[in-house]
């Protein structure tokens, strides 16, 4: 019967990272880097590449460079260099683009058990458009280009094809996102195209050690999508595998809004850029001194962030990695247990934030950028704590918070959701209560207690749930002498 | 009086100027009627207005005081058209000033044009421009050298007191030699390359073409200096002094023995003969050195120089400056820009150095030149032990005939081999005229002598030795006979 | 010693078009410079590290500060064609 089983495969990805660094000014001149600028307001002669300019690099970027090599637990190297790597595209002013090849600023890292090969900094490409008919006399379509962003310095980190799934590729590039936030070298926006992610994917037999041939997935611009865009190129390859075929080395592109994966017309050579050094740069050798100073300086990074989450803080493992991990949610979470003060529970905090908060929200939106500010959601915590509102109440609070802010007192007191708690006018609706369920009061008498939940429920239909169940069935047991 | 104003050198204009006894705007003029009707090729674009006139306040109280001065058309000068000589750059007009230029204006400088040149720098013999052929004013029917070819000829035409030159492998020497002047490569990274569009990075100097070395030390006092925005300069450790050396004494001259004599003409060879006889009589030691890997230079130079350019060029592609010819799509675009844009030597340098950094053969060609540069720099630094300065003819030839090697690019290299192996190793290097030759190079000649081509001694440094190294040209030059350039006949 | 393949390989890198003829001339071109180069190959250069530079300097940075970038005219004012403020090209492939 085993022989009859077919072969099972394990996928072996590798990912590629690029991290734009959030400098004032870019990678080898002084332009200022700003997003969504006007196209082609933010170029000097150095970034367009105009004949007879030089590049100077930026100190804070191989500062930052450094501190995110230092935070993935590479080494950094003593002396390293840079190097041209050659090819013709518009998006490239100088006709190739200034990186490193050889030695790289740091190699040899780790991060939450993936290999870290190398990463190494560089500049980035302008910007291509796609425009239709110029309206000018050629006719076809024609490319436009904004050199804004080029010169952009990046990070490139390359993986060890340590990762196996979709769903561990998702969680581990949300870790080092948030690693890098933290570390406040990048707005690490994917949208804003700060953090981009290609994937490396092959399949092999489990158990097998060679790697098979892989295929490159470029450019995913959400974790959802890496996610998924990985999770269809394994299947597909699996498919062709076991139909017989051969998986053919090739860029493919991941359409999210279809599943489909289609194949980038590949470059019309191989890829021979002919990287020789730099000429225009002396090396970078970085003291000692300044390396440790720069490790010293490292902020509190999110896998340490976890486990005082889980272990001083006493969260669930999930929930721990779940708020370390998503930097904005993590860094919103504290604040709001800053908000709050000693008294409240963090546990219960962690909750109205990765459960309702998120589920209002969306886990891929920065809370801070919501109507709730941590203010009021440590408000509102602390009034569920206090029993002031009843947690029905308050999740009508939070739906009125997320849509249009506000302070939750003032909600309370507005829509009238403030708790019952033992006044006479709780107990009276009790007594009502009792009167038009005689069966419960009944089967309760005679020791059934689960009939007390008719009259809960009446109570709760009166008070708009107002009422405090605990509360409720006190009075119903001191009215029955239960 | 135009006459007399020509005649002086820059430096004496410089004083002259200062003591009043010349007025910068007469001086620019006369030097300006000339340029308009110069008929040798030497000029790319001329100064039509007077800068002395328009804004005399901004040179009054300047160190030059509005000496003129001509420019190589590989810096770039806002709003100036500059075009390396290449028709890839025609109608291009920098948005910014090379740094080495922006400081001899900012000390007074007056900028007469832009001179001719090889295209991109690339050539020895100034047949290499986009526009048009430079003429040598000893004798019109050959080459002025190159690749600073235009200015050499303007200087040795009195088309300008002085004029800046860049050197990569020998750009600024060679021509210097062949038109009977003063040419000095600074040492690697003393003065800066911003602005100055790039040949091949890692051995671009500019420098000065000069009447004689005192104008050579003013220039380079001037454009020398460690800048911001080229991170490989460094300017030079002391402030240039002008020369004052009248003797030699103490100082050790090494004559390497390894140079092949069989490619150097015999005239060069006697005029080079006499020249360390005259370091003798000067009270020099002349002592033998050898040069072991020196007459592997061209190789390497000729692989590091097209593979740097081979990067440096690809800008040119008709997308944000220059040229651009239309095709059928980008790659048409590109290829067809730069098949109109570039003449045949760029496209063979581009084509030479693409080739050697082309996977598979990085490490035969580019890597192991690499290598073969450090094994010449270690050369020189065993040589300096035993010596002050290495001396070698400049040029191997006199100047030869226009057309005579544009068919044999290695007979054209071959014009590099005594210039090369100091480029490669960064360090300063002087040519001095030395003496004439008959214009077949077959023997030595004297002045007035029936086409007399003039024959340049080459000097050469260890790293930041310029003061040292002018004082000893300028002692040279003192003690050898004057040989009336071509605008003094 | 150089092929025609070769100089189409090597002028397709380069991005410039090179007639029948040119190819021709450059590969015997080419061919006899590459001779003469080879030579180098005889050296014994075992133990040697390259030269990419002479300057003896590292770390020639600049601070993180804002310069003044060029007035958008500027910047195009030499651009062969110039669609919606930016620098346009025949349409680059994906
Ligand atoms: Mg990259
Ligand atoms: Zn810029």
């Amino acid at each position: 019967m085993s022989q009859n089983t077919a072969t099972e495969y394990e996928a072996v990805i590798g990912l590629e990272i690029h991290v734009q660094l959030s400098t004032n000014t870019k990678m080898f001149c002084g332009c200022q880097l700003q997003f969504g600028a006007d196209p082609n307001t933010l170029t000097c002669p150095v970034c367009l590449g105009h004949p007879g300019t030089l590049p100077v690099p930026n100190e804070k970027a191989v500062r930052y460079a450094i501190a995110t090599g230092l935070a993935l637990g590479c080494s950094i190297a003593p002396r390293s260099m840079f190097h041209r790597k050659n090819y013709f595209y518009p998006d490239l002013p100088k006709g190739y683009q200034i990186s490193q090849f050889d030695v790289p600023i740091c190699s040899d890292g780790e991060l939450a058990g993936v290999r870290i090969h190398r990463a190494h900094m560089e500049e980035d490409a302008a910007k291509n458009i796609h425009v239709g008919e110029s309206g000018r006399i050629h006719g076809a379509g024609r490319t436009v280009v904004d050199y804004n962003r080029g010169g952009t310095p990046l990070v490139e980190i390359v993986t060890e094809p340590d990762i196996r799934s979709g769903a561990q590729a998702r969680e581990w590039l949300q870790l080092l996102r948030a690693t890098i936030k933290q570390l406040g070298v990048s707005d690490v926006n994917m949208e804003e195209g700060s953090l981009r992610c290609d994937a490396n994917i092959s399949i092999r037999p489990v158990g097998a050690t060679e790697l098979g041939t892989k295929t490159e997935l470029k450019n995913m611009n959400s974790f959802r999508f890496i996610e998924r865009g990985i999770d269809a190129e394994i299947a597909r390859q699996t498919a062709l595998v076991n139909a017989g075929e051969k998986v053919r080395q090739e860029t493919l592109h991941f359409d999210p809004s279809t599943g489909s994966l289609t194949s980038l017309r590949s470059k019309e050579e191989s890829h021979d850029y002919r990287y020789f050094p730099e000429p225009d740069l002396v090396p970078v050798a970085p003291p000692a001194e300044l390396i440790e100073e720069i490790r010293a300086s490292l902020p509190e990074l999110p896998l340490e962030k976890a486990d005082h989450f889980e272990n001083g803080l006493g969260l669930s493992v999930d929930t721990a990695r779940f708020l370390a991990f998503n930097a904005e949610i993590g860094a919103y979470y504290q604040e709001v247990l800053l908000e709050a003060g000693a008294d409240v529970d963090a546990k219960r905090t962690a909750d109205w934030v990765t459960g309702e908060l998120v589920a209002r929200i969306g886990a891929d939106a920065d809370p801070a950028e919501s109507k709730v500010t941590p203010v009021a959601l440590a408000q509102l915590v602390t009034m569920v704590g206090e029993k002031k509102v009843t947690n029905a109440g308050a999740k009508t609070v939070l739906d009125r918070l997320v849509e249009s802010g506000g302070v939750p007192e003032q909600i309370v007191e507005a829509e009238g959701l403030a708790a019952m708690g033992d006044g006479d006018e709780l107990a009276g609706i009790v007594d009502a209560a009792l009167e038009a369920n005689p069966k419960a009061v009944d089967d309760m008498k005679a020791g059934n207690m689960k009939a007390i939940g008719a009259v809960i429920g009446f109570v709760m239909k009166q008070t708009q749930g107002r009422a405090d169940g605990g509360e409720v069935t006190r009075i119903v047991r001191e009215k029955l002498g239960l | 009086m135009s006459a007399d104003l020509i005649a002086l050198s820059a430096a004496q204009a410089a004083v002259a100027l200062h003591a009043g006894e010349i007025d910068a705007a007469e001086l620019f003029s006369a030097y300006a009627d000339r340029v308009a009707g110069e008929q040798i090729g030497a000029y790319l674009w001329r100064e039509e207005g007077n800068p002395l006139v328009e804004r005399p306040a901004d040179f009054r109280s300047t160190p030059l005081a509005g000496v003129p001065i001509a420019v190589k058309d590989l810096f770039c000068m806002e709003g100036v058209p500059s075009t390396a000589a290449s028709k890839i750059l025609e109608g291009y007009l920098p948005p910014y000033t090379a740094t080495s230029i922006a400081r001899l204006q900012a000390a007074g400088a007056s900028v007469l044009g832009k001179t001719n040149m090889d295209e991109f720098a690339m050539g020895s013999s100034n047949e290499n421009s986009g526009y048009k052929t430079v003429k040598n004013p000893w004798d019109e029917t050959r080459v002025p050298g190159g690749s600073s070819g235009g200015s050499a000829a303007a200087v040795a035409a009195g088309l300008a007191p002085w004029a800046t030159g860049t050197d990569t492998g020998g750009s600024i020497r060679q021509p210097a030699s062949l038109c009977g002047l003063v040419g000095l490569k600074p040492t690697y990274g003393s003065v800066s390359r911003y602005g100055m569009i790039a040949f091949a990075s890692s051995l671009d100097q500019a420098g000065p073409i000069t009447r004689d070395v005192t104008d050579a030390a003013l220039m380079l006092k001037y454009m020398q200096g460690k800048d911001e925005r080229d991170s490989t300069s460094t300017g030079l450790p002391d402030e240039v002094e002008l020369p004052s050396a009248t003797d030699l004494n103490g100082k050790r001259f090494g004559v390497p023995s390894t140079i092949d004599w069989s490619g150097v003409q015999p005239g060069v060879k006697a005029v080079f003969d006499a020249a360390v006889e005259r370091l003798t009589a000067l009270g020099a030691e002349v002592v033998e050195i050898t040069l072991p890997h020196a007459e592997h230079g061209l190789s390497a130079y000729y692989l590091i120089a097209p593979a740097e350019a081979s990067a440096n060029l690809a800008r040119f592609d008709g997308v944000r400056f220059g040229l651009r010819s239309e095709g059928e799509g980008l790659t048409a675009m590109y290829e067809n820009t730069r098949h109109d844009g570039f003449g045949a030597e760029v496209k063979r340098r581009i084509m030479l150095g693409t080739y050697a950094l082309s996977s598979g053969y990085y490490d035969a060609y580019y890597g192991r030149a690499q290598l073969v540069r450090t094994k010449i720099a270690d050369d020189f630094r065993a040589a300096f032990n035993k010596c002050d300065f290495v001396v070698t003819p400049t040029s191997p030839t006199v100047a030869f005939k226009v057309g005579e090697r544009v068919e044999d690019p290695l007979a054209m290299y071959l014009s590099d081999l005594f210039t090369v192996p100091m480029s490669l190793a960064g360090i300063p290097a002087i040519s001095v005229p030395a003496g004439l030759a008959t214009p077949d190079g077959a023997a030595q000649a004297a002045p007035g002598d029936d086409g007399a081509l003039p024959v340049g001694l080459q000097i050469a440094g260890p790293a930041h030795s310029e003061n040292a190294l002018l004082d000893a040209a300028f002692a040279f030059e003192r003690a050898t006979e004057h040989m009336p350039a071509p605008w003094e006949r | 010693m150089i092929e025609r393949k070769d100089v189409e390989y090597v002028a397709r890198l380069a991005r410039l078009r090179l007639s029948e003829e040119e190819q021709e001339r450059m590969a015997r071109e080419l061919g006899a410079v590459l001779g003469y180069i080879e030579h180098i190959e005889e050296l014994d250069l075992s133990g040697v590290e390259p030269t990419s530079h002479v300057v003896d300097l590292v770390n020639s940075l600049r601070s993180d500060e804002v310069r003044e970038s060029l007035p958008r005219e500027a910047a195009l004012a030499n651009a062969p064609e110039v669609v919606d403020n930016g620098f346009a090209v025949p349409a680059a492939g994906s």
